[in-house]
């Protein structure tokens, strides 16, 4: 029992391999069911698909009724005796089978747009990784060092920090309508949303990891002479950035969170515009394929970036082992 | 209750007192005049220190010890600057001192090296704060870095190191500022016993080839004794002094020393004044009032 350790010790680092397996399971176990719920017909689906309509007029072949419905017709037909309609069991068209959305996943890059003046997939999705990417920045660019100067003079905590906590809980999709008959319609009121979303959040996050550090870094700094910026360039910001990358990264998973509503403003764009669009044609295939990508992109972005920070904080790295 | 008939802590041989006299002579480099310090808590205001005097001369260790709540730890950051005194006067080469600075250096209890900067830029720093250029600063790091061991360190972070190289760095990053005096707060405390007596050992072959004075806080009375010229022992409650002691055991100084009657004669004294049999101590001297609960005849300690 040496070599693997318990599953259930309170706060017992796992062994690499059941880590691995752990991480396989998180993923397949949704998929499991998913694709038990599916392809077990009498697990769920409640509908019937009809293949042949046989005398119920109002039926047509390739129709979802519901089951008792169905039993009802193919009943009443039956008292008749005239032509049976038939059909098999299906899911309701909201839960498409996991391989018709690995499908929909590979045809969505290549189905052509169906009017020349729409976008392929990939278009859209570069479309909303730009306003993400605007969004952020502008906030980050503002938001960092007002949160680290909140975090360091209590003066500045003080001027700002109270009307941003009012401000934080304003939706900023609320702003919506305002954003548009500031910005137009275009990706101005988009950016902003993401902004006004981002930034409130990340200036009082900023200023509580700034508030964190170690005070007596502080104290020792100024016992070696440090002065004012001094201590904020060469103590307080050094000292705390391991930290704000890791904030930077939750806010930017807060960041997509507003990218739908931010793109249901003004012209619907990007990434929204393809699930609002194929999920008004009933191609849930597609809507499932399109949020599943949005999940592989912002994945991938934090893994990425958690790779980096390894790299860039490499006084980091062994703090977390011990 | 000692076994042995030990001298008076005050006796000192002649050398020693030809020491403290020369000692006296020099400048004085830390002066605390009339220093009271008072917190406003829940309870209403209390007083921390109370009346603190003394003197401190150049080249001189100093160990201040108190019992625990007698404001040994305010006292030497008034000293530093981090904390001012609610009145009297702390004067530093005869010019008072309001707020931190590279004249005194402080060694914390707690590890405060700069965890994103290497040994050798954790030492650099003080330099580079008094605005010496980036190449002076590297060449005076690596010699302190030398001075306390840790060349072969000098390009790791200090999560690398053990408890005791991190106190050596901190001492090294305090000391390249060329302070007049070093502060140091329970520097060791954290450290187990062997890394604490090579510290203590290495802290005085320091203090002994460098122009330092060293003001040194700690709660352990043995190191008081040997690192120190001079103890000054502190009462809780408020804190006040209650006794500047000369150490009267010779110097050199070494582990040896621990039982030589000089030793032991300071360390009762210190003792006597720290803990102070007092009558209502009775509860405690009893000791626990246990119950057995272990088998007849399964004895630990076999009475013969």
């Amino acid at each position: 029992m040496s070599q693997s350790t318990r599953l259930f010790a309170v706060r017992q680092a796992l062994s690499k391999k059941q880590v691995t397996t752990l991480t396989l399971l998180s993923f397949l176990l949704p998929l499991f069911l998913w694709s038990l719920l599916s392809y077990v017909p009498f697990l769920w689906h409640p509908k019937v698909e009809i293949v042949d309509p046989g005398s119920i007029s109002w039926f047509k072949s390739g129709m979802l009724v519901e089951r008792d419905v169905f039993a009802e017709q193919h009943r009443l037909a039956a008292e008749q005796e005239s032509a049976l309609p038939e059909g098999f069991r299906s899911n309701p068209i909201y839960l498409p089978a996991p391989h018709e959305v690995a499908t929909a996943l590979y045809t969505a890059f290549t189905t052509k747009p169906t009017r020349s003046s729409e976008q392929w997939l990939h278009e859209s999705l570069w479309h909303s990784i730009q306003v993400i990417f605007w969004g952020f920045t502008l906030a980050s660019l503002v938001g960092v060092p007002l949160g680290v100067l909140c975090g360091t003079y209590a003066a500045v905590s003080k001027l700002q920090e109270p009307f941003i906590e009012f401000f934080r809980y304003l939706p900023a999709p609320a702003f919506g309508a305002l954003a548009v008959a500031i910005m137009g319609i275009h990706d101005g009121p988009k950016i902003s949303i993401i902004f006004i979303g981002t930034f409130f959040q990340q200036v009082l996050i900023v200023a509580n990891t700034t508030r964190k550090l170690d005070i007596a870094l502080v104290e020792a700094a100024l016992t070696l002479g440090a002065k004012n910026l001094q201590l904020l360039f060469r103590v307080v910001i050094p000292g705390i950035l391991p930290d704000l990358y890791r904030d930077q990264r939750i806010l930017l998973g807060w960041a997509w969170t507003y990218l739908i509503v931010a793109e249901l403003i003004g012209t619907s764009s990007g990434i929204t515009w393809f699930i609002t669009q194929q999920a008004r044609y009933k191609n849930f295939d597609n809507v499932y394929a399109a949020i599943i990508m949005i999940g592989i992109i912002g994945v991938f972005t934090d893994i990425l970036l958690a790779r980096l920070g390894k790299r860039l904080f490499p006084w980091e790295k062994e703090q977390v082992k011990s | 209750m000692t076994s042995i008939e030990l001298p008076s802590y005050l006796e000192q041989s002649e050398h020693v007192r030809a020491r403290f006299d020369k000692l006296k002579q020099r400048e004085v480099i830390l002066e605390v005049k009339q220093l009271d310090k008072q917190f406003s808590s829940q309870q209403g205001v209390v007083t921390a220190l109370k009346d603190i005097n003394f003197k401190t001369h150049r080249r001189e260790f100093v160990c201040v010890i108190g019992p625990s709540g007698c404001g040994k730890s305010t006292l030497i950051r008034i000293l530093a600057g981090l904390e001012s005194p609610s009145s009297g006067h702390v004067m530093l080469d005869n010019k008072p001192v309001f707020e931190p600075g590279p004249d005194r250096g402080m060694v914390f209890q707690g590890y405060t090296l700069f965890p994103w900067l290497t040994v050798k830029h954790n030492v650099m720093f003080g330099l580079e704060m008094q605005g010496h250029t980036k190449a002076t600063a590297e060449s005076e790091a690596l010699n302190w870095i030398e001075l306390v061991g840790l060349d072969r360190f000098a390009n790791a972070y200090p999560h690398q190191l053990s408890g005791g190289m991190k106190q050596r760095v901190a001492i090294a990053r305090a000391l390249a500022n060329k302070p007049r005096i070093l502060l140091m707060d329970e520097p060791f405390g954290a450290l187990d016993a062997q890394t604490r007596a090579k510290m203590q050992a290495n802290l005085l072959e320091i203090w002994r080839n460098i122009d330092i004075t060293v003001l040194f806080i700690t709660h352990d009375l043995d190191e008081a004794i040997y690192l120190a010229d001079r103890i000054l022992v502190l009462k809780a409650n408020p804190g006040e002094v209650e006794e500047l002691i000369e150490v009267s055991v010779p110097r050199p100084r070494h582990t040896g020393q621990i039982i030589s009657p000089e030793f032991l004669a300071t360390k009762k004294r210190l003792e006597e004044l720290i803990h102070p049999p007092s009558d209502d101590d009775d509860d405690d001297a009893d000791g626990l009032h246990m119950i057995r609960m272990a088998h007849v005849g399964d004895d630990v300690e076999v009475m013969e």
